[in-house]
């Protein structure tokens, strides 16, 4: 209990710190990124109000001491005031995100499970058959596939699947021009048409990771003294494999997916700005190419939220495999 | 062959495929078992007595691969029925339902034997659910209770995960879930060694007590010969992969006749006796990649002569006189044609190295023994 | 993607050395004997190669518009030409400069950082050491991509920071360092308490001694590693900022390169050779340098080599070790 109060305060510091950054950089920058914003909205029509909230955020009044401004930025925060969206003016910020995220999440969430269930099983396969052909020939081949680029992967399947066989839309969410939104079978089908391309870019992209991994670790599990008296107590060998092999093995391939949610984030978001997928990576793109700094930020804001969020539960997920770690308080 | 072996071990060989080259980590071993006896398996680390155990039941894995050989294991029940089968030669199916119900192992070290998400009564009774399906969960706890009572054990730690166990009592639990199908044979690999030594005393003597009450054999793997001494009924000591000497206890302590074995029993003190000057033996034990041709323990045997690097030795029958079976020896001593003034010639000139005839220590390891010292 | 799985628990450095023959051997010989390291190695020596050679692999200046239009491949542009007429296998090899030059720089720094912030932090207990784990993972949790993203946009309002490459460096090494730092963290700590520190210690040794002659050494395998997973995502970030726009576009990176087809709307009307050739270069490189990780996870780690036998893998009728 103690170790799960520790690590909740230990993301609640990560927070802080992200949404320091937030406050930090825009100030710290040469040049004035808040000036620039501040002169993209002259000409448009901004209440009073909003215009303090945006001074509040990037801090533009020199003579408001650095503290006091900070407060006045957290403030905004809470009330869920993170600025307009310039470049979707006068939409906020906030409405911009809460339209974005859920395309992102459900991305993002099948991309994952599917290439975590895949890449495990084939990662604990590989190892249990060690030296045979594939062996050999997978790995080096996973290599490959992820060390290319996931947006030139993305831009290879738009070509070949999208436009050249035309099997699946090349890009959007959904079909805008014949489908409107709501519970109706149509638009779901629209979704997941237009969401296999992009999951499969994601899948390929993360499985070598989850596949080396649980395929090292697997290999080194093996040799262990248990996984042999396992062996000579006569189990049947699927249970040997899973129940006490991969069932050991597992445990580092979920400390380690805290690194592959930040990878498979990266991924998700250059996957989005190919596919015109719409969601926040898609979001952040036309933000960095209008100059929106507040949306920029605000992007940023909510994905981190997203990765700690994750984070945080696969540490809970741990815990919960672990029996050595919930005894103690470290 | 009498009615009262158990296991025959026949010219087993065991090598290590490797890129620099082959190993021969046991080189055509020969052994038996007899019911109800404990057999001492010593040697010093690299000598091949743990790849033989675990060859024994094939659990070695490549790059081992065992290449000569036969493990014959006499079926109990039938005094008549008296072929044997074959380990090496079982199916896949048939050596699983061997494995633990006829044969078990108690690893080195517990704490790593023990699978650490697994508490301990899933790791006692999935054996006895794998090996016998129609025994219900509610009778599998009993059987899970009753061992750890046997082996002293509380209760109330049916449950526990192995950190949460202390050494000893994760020893304790090993040996527990290697009684669970009451097998025949048990192998112990250094049950104790990672053990204090009040510790040691005690699992020790609950191992003979336990041995007293269900009359399994054990195969008894130590680099400590001193406890073989006490404990097992026949000794074999093996060397670079080769046994080079195998003979019943007193014999051993009486009249040890190999050079390595002389070596190792003046490798400890007695706590009695007159004071003696510690010799141990000079240099180490051989890379197994490059092992010295000949008798693999010349360059360090006091005793070489010329015929020692040249021939390598077999094993040369010396009978003991009355009713105990012949002690076995590698060693070109006792070999007439070589050596025709005879060992004890050779090995009387040396007297720090001969041994005072006594009585060898009692076998009962209970607190009220005094034994003969740490022998 | 996963470039290395050495962890504190199963490196050893000193096995790296001596592996294969039991013996100490020189870098030479340790590149050449695993054949993963050896793919990997040739593969980005290849590259810095062509990347020194430029001008002697092609007369273009990467610059110049040369055509008209962006023409497919023929023998006067094997690699076709970009949508601004230039010769797209100029733009490439000259590209190769940028992008390693900016990958390299990156990967260097960051390592300096990571070996800093990792040995300092994992030798020292108590606060110092305790603050500096807490940066490092709250700098570890925070996402990379968006991140650096942020910092690069923001650079970008200013004329001065503009587009420009040292800025991207920074921005690259500042989003990367954190990952090395806790793995040589954690191989830190379990140094710390052998022999040889405490040893060390009592002879008298200086702290800066003890980390940097007495623990670092036995942790260069380590530091290799990370050194080159750092250039990988390096490499890829770089890559992705200068896909978004955010790097120089005048000049030719292979980043650069993928910008403007995308601009051009390349895939769509079809022209696969502004889009191909640099995606490839960087799967290439990328992945050359992910096979030199995994040669340094097998030497450091002995139990994932497959020893290949003299013979071959012979099972005579007697072998019967095979049971799985």
């Amino acid at each position: 209990m103690r170790h799960l109060l520790r690590r909740v305060g230990f993301y609640l510091v990560a927070l802080w710190a992200a949404v320091t950054f937030n406050f930090i950089i825009p100030r710290l920058m040469p040049g004035d990124p808040a000036e620039a914003y501040i002169a993209k909205l002259q000409g448009q029509h901004v209440t009073r109000q909003e215009m303090d909230s945006i001074r509040k955020l990037f801090g533009v009044n020199p003579n408001v001491p650095l503290w006091r401004q900070y407060f006045d930025y957290l403030n905004s925060l809470l009330h869920g005031n993170l600025g307009i969206a310039t470049s979707q003016f006068p939409t906020s910020v906030i409405d911009v995100l809460r339209q974005s995220l859920p395309w992102t999440i459900a991305l993002v969430g099948v991309a994952l499970i599917l290439s975590f269930l895949i890449g495990t099983v084939v990662g604990i396969l590989v190892a249990w058959r060690r030296g045979s052909w594939y062996d050999t020939a997978v790995p080096p081949i996973l290599t490959f596939l992820s060390a290319v680029p996931y947006f030139w992967m993305a831009l290879a399947l738009v070509y070949v699947f999208g436009i050249g066989l035309n099997w699946f839309p090349p890009n959007g969410g959904y079909d805008v021009f014949n489908v409107t939104p709501g519970w109706n079978s149509d638009f779901i089908l629209s979704i997941v048409q237009h969401a296999i391309l992009p999951v499969i870019t994601l899948v390929i992209g993360s499985l070598a990771g989850w596949v080396l991994t649980m395929r090292n670790t697997m290999i080194t599990t093996l040799s262990e003294d248990y996984v042999m008296m396992a062996q000579a107590k006569g189990l049947p060998e699927r249970r040997v494999m899973f129940n006490y092999a991969a069932r050991n093995a597992i445990l580092p391939s979920i400390t380690s997916f805290s690194i592959s949610l930040g990878l498979v984030v990266s991924g998700s978001l250059l996957t989005e700005i190919v596919f015109n997928y719409p969601g926040i990576g898609y979001a952040l793109y036309q933000a960095v190419q209008a100059d929106d700094y507040a949306l920029v930020e605000g992007c940023f804001l909510v994905i981190a939220v997203a990765v700690l969020i994750a984070n945080f539960l696969s540490e809970l997920v741990y815990t919960f495999l672990d029996p050595r770690v919930r005894r103690e308080g470290s | 062959m009498t009615s009262q072996t158990l296991l025959e071990i026949k010219s087993l060989s065991v090598d290590y495929e490797a890129a620099s080259g082959t190993v021969h980590a046991v080189n055509d071993v020969s052994l038996t078992l007899e019911r109800g006896h404990v057999l001492g398996l010593a040697g010093e680390s690299g000598s091949g007595k743990s790849t033989l155990a675990y060859a024994i039941t094939r659990l070695l894995n490549p790059p081992a691969i065992i290449t000569n050989g036969e493990v014959l294991y006499y079926r109990r029940k039938n005094a008549d029925d008296t072929a044997p089968i074959d380990i090496l030669e079982l199916s896949r199916s048939d050596l699983r339902a061997f494995r633990w119900s006829e044969l078990a192992i108690v690893f080195q070290s517990a704490m790593n034997a023990l699978n650490p998400v697994m508490n301990l009564e899933v790791q006692i009774t999935d054996v006895i659910k794998a090996h016998n399906p129609n025994m219900g969960a509610g009778a599998r706890k009993e059987r899970a209770l009753e061992l750890l009572r046997l082996v002293g054990i509380a209760p109330d730690r049916l449950r526990s995960f192995p950190h949460e166990l202390s050494g000893g009592m994760r020893q304790r639990a090993i040996i527990a879930i290697a009684l669970a199908l009451s097998p025949e044979i048990i192998i112990m690999d250094e049950p104790t060694t990672a053990l204090d030594v009040v510790v040691q005393r005690d699992i020790l003597s609950e191992i003979l007590d336990l041995r007293n009450q269900f009359g399994f054999s054990i195969i008894f793997i130590t680099h400590d010969l001193s406890l073989l001494l006490e404990l097992a009924d026949k000794i074999a000591i093996m060397y670079a992969g080769r046994i080079v000497e195998m003979a019943t206890r007193e014999e051993i302590y009486r009249q040890p006749r190999h050079p390595y074995t002389r070596g190792l029993l003046n490798s400890f003190p007695t706590l009695r006796g007159p004071r003696r000057r510690m010799t141990g033996i000079p240099g180490s034990p051989p890379d197994l990649r490059s092992v010295p041709p000949g008798c693999a323990f010349h360059p360090r045997c006091p005793y070489a002569f010329d015929a020692c690097p040249k021939i390598v030795p077999a094993l040369l029958h010396i009978p003991t006189g009355k009713a105990t079976p012949d002690a076995l020896v590698a060693c070109h001593l006792y070999d007439p044609s070589l050596n025709p003034d005879g060992a004890e010639s050779v090995l009387d000139s040396r007297p720090d190295d001969h041994r005072e005839a006594s009585q060898p220590p009692q076998v009962e390891l209970s607190a009220s023994s005094d034994a003969g010292g740490e022998q | 993607m996963q470039v290395t799985n050495l962890t504190d628990q199963n490196i050893d450095s000193s096995s790296i050395l001596s592996s294969a023959k039991g013996r100490r051997r020189g870098i030479l010989s340790v590149l050449t004997s695993n054949p993963k390291i050896a793919v990997g190695v040739g593969t980005v020596v290849f590259f810095v190669l062509v990347a020194i050679a430029a001008p002697l692999l092609t007369p273009y200046d990467p610059n110049a518009t040369v055509v008209n239009g962006s023409l497919p491949p023929s023998a006067a542009h094997i690699f076709g030409t970009t949508g601004l007429g230039q010769d797209m296998f100029a733009q490439i090899v000259y590209g190769a400069r940028v992008t390693l030059l900016i990958g390299f720089t990156a990967a260097i720094g960051s390592t300096m950082l990571q070996v800093f912030f990792g040995l300092t932090s994992g030798y020292f207990s108590g606060v110092i050491g305790d603050t500096l784990n807490l940066i490092i993972n709250v700098f570890l949790v925070l996402p990379g991509l968006p991140l650096t993203i942020v910092l690069a946009s923001l650079a970008s309002a200013n004329a001065a920071t503009n587009s420009n490459d040292t800025v991207i460096a920074l921005v690259l090494l500042f989003t990367s360092w954190s990952y090395g730092a806790r793995v040589l963290r954690a191989q830190t700590l379990s140094l710390k308490e052998r022999d040889f520190v405490a040893a060390a210690r009592t002879t008298g040794e200086s702290t800066l001694h003890i980390i940097f002659a007495e623990i670092l050494p036995n942790e260069i395998a380590l530091v290799a590693a990370t050194f080159v997973g750092t250039f990988v995502y390096a490499v890829g970030a770089e890559v992705a900022l200068e896909f978004l726009g955010l790097g120089n576009t005048s000049q030719a990176s292979w980043g650069e390169i993928l910008y403007w087809a995308e601009a051009n709307s390349a895939l769509i009307i079809g022209k696969w050779w502004q889009f191909v050739p640099a995606g490839l270069c960087i799967a290439f490189l990328c992945a050359g340098l992910a096979f030199i990780n995994f040669g340094i996870d097998e030497l450091a780690n002995p139990r994932l080599r497959v020893e290949r036998s003299r013979r071959g893998r012979l099972l005579s009728r007697k072998s019967k070790a095979v049971v799985q």
